[in-house]
């Protein structure tokens, strides 16, 4: 049997993912890469987009806002600000999304508020690109 | 001595008191559970951050470092972010809390520091307000939040991080509590500006390889450190939450049990008062018949 990577997806708030792959293909900032067992221990910056984990012929694509991967002998690990899962998302959904978020800042009245908005369009426009 | 009415409705009263405080109880055991599981499942990534931020602070040591964690070079201006609770109920919680920034601001006013006091939670500011009602220069609500989430940490982050970017002090630290259990919750000063590269976690075996950084290990670190601080933020407010509702428990159930105490008191008066009227009522019976 094929040896496999060690895996974890983790965000602020909990652990998203855990457990033996194939490989993880990696959306960093300077280009996505992918990573297999016994990658060479690597630090990088990860940008919005679709992180993809390809197990067994089968593929998972979970969109990550932003973070950052550490690559090590024992794993890869990907720290989350955010992630979700794309194959539970409709676009439909994110254009709803977005839309109320759009409206949002148009409404924003202070400088707070209006951040929080722009950063939530942000978020789901990198999202709605990364569904395709 | 009050009428017999009047027992009767005290008791009344003082039970549907313990009614409500064992509800209360209750109500903080079921969120100290939730509470629990949110600081517990927030924890990896706190570990791995702190790994990370271990490993990198080595290669970055020296010149170069963000200012994040090397400092403003100065340490005149201190900022102290106290986290309380929104709400009381809870015993001691907050007042453990405020006498430990207290202490602390004291401490630094003696040295001849500029304090800033940053408060998250209601019932901090309220305490405070009267002793250092000057030294506050904003207060954080987070009532609206139902459950303490990363957005509500990236909120007291942006604040901190954008006064820090301004140049409106030099050093800070949080003051919160750690949660130990129940019945225990430590108050906490802990510096977290510049940033604390965390101990005793050690650097990942690479097995004599050497890390590939992209871009480059100042960059990585760049965006990192933000990230290192609002997840000690939101460790904080995780501990905080947990030990309020660990705290408001112990302090229900304190008032359950005092509130049965004082039906079991009040009963045995009220008896007694009703024995007494009616031996009274009937040596007026046998007085009155024997006098015929």
């Amino acid at each position: 049997m094929a040896e496999k990577l060690t895996f974890a997806l983790v965000s602020p708030e909990r652990e998203l993912f855990h457990g033996d792959v194939d490989q993880v293909v990696v959306p960093g900032t300077e280009g996505e890469f992918g990573v297999l067992p016994r990658h060479a221990p690597l630090m990088a910056t990860v940008k919005a987009g679709a992180l993809r984990i390809l197990d067994g012929g089968s593929e998972r694509r979970i969109f990550v806002n932003g973070g950052f991967a550490d690559v090590t002998p024992a794993g890869l690990t990907v720290l989350a600000s955010d992630a979700v899962d794309l194959a539970q998302v409709t676009v439909e959904q994110i254009e709803a999304d977005l839309k109320a978020a759009n409206e949002d800042l148009a409404d924003a009245k202070d400088d707070a508020r209006k951040a929080r908005a722009q950063a939530a369009v942000t978020r789901l426009t990198a999202l709605r690109a990364a569904k395709g | 001595m009050p009428s017999l009415k009047e027992f009767r409705n005290r008791i009344a009263s003082v039970k549907s008191t313990q009614k409500i405080t064992k509800a209360m109880q209750m109500v903080a055991a079921a969120k100290l559970k939730r509470a629990q599981g949110a600081a517990e499942a927030a924890r990896p990534y706190a570990e791995r951050l702190a790994a990370v931020i271990a490993n990198l602070t080595a290669a970055v040591k020296g010149g170069g470092a963000p200012k994040l964690l090397a400092g403003t070079g100065a340490d005149q201006v201190h900022l102290v972010v106290v986290m309380t609770s929104e709400r009381g109920l809870c015993g001691g919680f907050n007042t453990q809390i405020v006498r430990a920034a207290r202490e602390r601001i004291a401490q630094l006013q003696n040295e001849g520091k500029t304090v800033k006091i940053l408060c998250v939670g209601k019932k901090g500011r309220d305490q405070l307000r009267r002793l250092y009602g000057a030294l506050i220069v904003d207060f954080i609500d987070l009532a609206s939040y139902r459950t303490i989430d990363a957005s509500a940490a990236d909120l007291i982050g942006d604040k901190v991080l954008s006064m820090f970017d301004a140049g409106e002090f030099d050093v800070a630290t949080i003051v919160f509590s750690k949660f130990r259990s129940v019945i225990s919750q430590v108050p906490t000063v802990q510096q977290f500006i510049p940033a604390v590269p965390p101990e005793g976690v050690a650097a990942p075996d690479l097995g004599g390889a050497l890390y590939t950084y992209e871009p480059n290990e100042a960059a990585i670190l760049e965006a990192l450190l933000p990230r290192y601080l609002r997840g000690q933020i939101l460790r904080a407010l995780l501990e905080n939450q947990a030990g309020f509702y660990g705290a408001q428990m112990s302090a229900m159930d304190n008032a359950t049990r005092n509130a049965g105490d004082l039906i079991k008191k009040l009963t045995l008066r009220y008896n007694r008062q009703r024995q007494a009227n009616i031996t009274k009522e009937l040596i007026e019976i046998i007085s009155g018949a024997e006098a015929l």
